[in-house]
């Protein structure tokens, strides 16, 4: 079913903190779901449909749905595609308001990495059953090994480079320059970048996004709805989702499931690459955008680091400026999962609402795109396209 | 300079019903792998079904323990030792997960040969690695 043009993205809110020692998990959420009804200027009460992922407590949907004491749900979703789920939430929901199941639908995000003390050195707990596990948790893969194999395949057959990887970082750090909330607000050097401690080969630490507690919340609605309201008109108009795995041991790590959903949701929207005018790219490492624009066609396979290399991706002088807030590796990264910050900044692009030193003009199409889980092994992929009306 | 791979602790393998002959054969410096006696294809890790054909009459196989080293990092921070992990092309065809042992971390290689050696987690299961051939 395509959904293009039949539900608008009429709600959003990033929690301004980025270290919440006293804030429960649900508190987070909930603050993040009442500053999405404000922005669409809803209640509570005009909530029918609730979407949530495997970071709300429980991993359900009633838990937070008890806590927030909504209770005129008709459609609940609670599909977990680690980081990208909140863009494969917002294609779910846009498929339930087209199906009439729904008019309102609220997602939210939120977490605290960073007030727990996690890191993307250690090894995480998946949980019970995992039929890889055995064959691969002796190994110790961690968040930051899993992605630096791929960098360093792809360095391999494509002559990527250190400092071509380093632009993705220096671009998100022009950017979050000018985010009074980012947690990293220096602009730092390709030079900067590539002499920074090395964490797992060839990753460095300014490879790598940051850790911040925090979440944020976007409301979709019915054509009629959104029409009602009195903000811009974001208009949701392709979508894709897939995942891709180890192929039974015919592994390759050069590329992503963004492959199969950036053509699926170009189709449905029917526009190409070079008519985006903003992209937000899930930016849990440098690597992971390299990868994820080859794939979705901003460039030819393997040419990914010429692509960001010289500013291209810094709005206003780049030719694709993309994450604006600062992005993962600047701004915020809450819950582990960026996927709902990346539709946040491409809201407020096609909205005109970004920091005006950011925002792109004429900015009438965006992309969102979003990897969950570890790229190249075993991932989750979800690409979402909106267009201001 | 050199990063000489060191002994560290390795996590027990926590098995699901099926698993146990790959880590008895490790036990006996058997590296195994699993082919399908329909579509004889082979796969890593093991399932009971084929993800090929999902034929169920899959069986295991003996391979020669050799490869080369498909991608691999040396992760530097973070545990108490820097260790390198990786995945190895076998010479029977699938990839697999593993760490690279006994050897200079900083000469690894992409595409060079190696061979399995078996190293023992906490609980004393052998679980195959890999070092230069």
């Amino acid at each position: 079913m395509s959904v293009k043009g039949k539900a608008y993205i009429v709600g959003a809110y990033e929690h301004p903190l980025r270290k919440a020692p006293n804030h429960s998990v649900s508190q987070l959420h909930a603050e993040c779901a009442k500053g999405a009804l404000e922005d669409a200027g809803l209640t509570k009460n005009d909530i029918d449909g609730y979407f949530c992922a495997g970071d709300a407590p429980g991993a359900n949907v009633w838990s937070m749905a008890n806590y927030m004491n909504l209770k005129q749900l008709k459609h609940v979703d609670s599909t977990d595609m680690g980081g990208c789920s909140y863009l494969v939430h917002v294609a779910h929901a846009a498929e339930a308001i087209a199906a009439g199941k729904c008019k309102v639908a609220l997602i939210t995000l939120a977490g605290r990495p960073n007030s727990e003390g996690s890191s993307g050195t250690q090894v995480r707990d998946r949980g019970a059953n995992l039929p890889d596990a055995p064959f691969e948790m002796p190994y110790s893969p961690v968040t930051v090994n899993l992605y630096a194999m791929c960098a360093m395949r792809h360095m391999y057959e494509y002559g990527t480079t250190s400092e071509q990887l380093a632009w993705v970082k220096v671009a998100a750090s022009h950017h979050a320059q000018h985010n009074p909330n980012a947690m990293l607000r220096d602009v730092v050097t390709v030079e900067q970048v590539v002499n920074s401690p090395m964490i797992s080969d060839p990753l460095h630490r300014l490879d790598c996004c940051v850790v911040s507690d925090g979440g944020g919340a976007v409301i979709v609605a019915s054509p009629e709805i959104a029409k009602s309201l009195k903000r811009p008109l974001v208009k949701i108009t392709g979508t894709g989702e897939s995942t891709k795995g180890q192929f039974a041991g015919d592994v390759d790590l050069v590329y992503s499931g963004a492959a199969w959903t950036g053509p699926r949701a170009f189709e449905m929207a029917g526009c190409k690459p070079s008519d985006i005018k903003y992209a937000s790219i899930y930016d849990s490492f440098t690597i992971t955008v390299v990868m994820q624009l080859e794939d979705l066609g901003f460039c030819k396979k393997g040419d990914g680091g010429k692509f960001v290399s010289d500013g291209n991706l810094i709005s206003g002088t780049g030719k694709l400026p993309f994450n604006t807030d600062g992005g993962g590796l600047c701004n915020n990264h809450p819950a582990n999962r960026g996927g709902m910050t990346k539709i946040l900044e491409a809201v407020r692009q096609l909205r005109g609402e970004a920091h005006p030193a950011v925002q792109v003009k004429n900015c009438n199409i965006a992309l969102a795109h979003g990897t969950g889980g570890s790229l190249g092994h075993r991932h989750g992929s979800a690409t979402l396209i909106m267009e201001r009306e | 300079m050199a990063t000489p791979a060191q002994d560290r602790k390795l996590r027990d393998p926590s098995l699901n019903p099926g698993d146990q002959p790959y880590f008895d054969a490790c036990a006996e410096g058997k590296l195994l792998i699993k082919k399908c006696g329909d579509c004889g294809k082979v796969h890593h890790y093991p399932r009971a079904l084929c993800p090929h054909c999902f034929s169920g009459k899959v069986d295991w196989l003996q391979t020669k323990g050799t490869g080369v080293i498909y991608t691999y990092s040396v992760t530097r921070r973070g545990g108490p030792v820097p260790y390198a992990i990786g995945y190895v092309t076998l010479d029977e065809g699938p990839k697999m997960m593993t760490n690279f042992v006994d050897c200079d971390l900083d000469a690894l290689k992409i595409g060079q040969k190696v061979k399995v050696v078996f190293k023992k987690t906490e609980n004393g299961s052998s679980v195959p690695m890999f070092t230069p051939a």
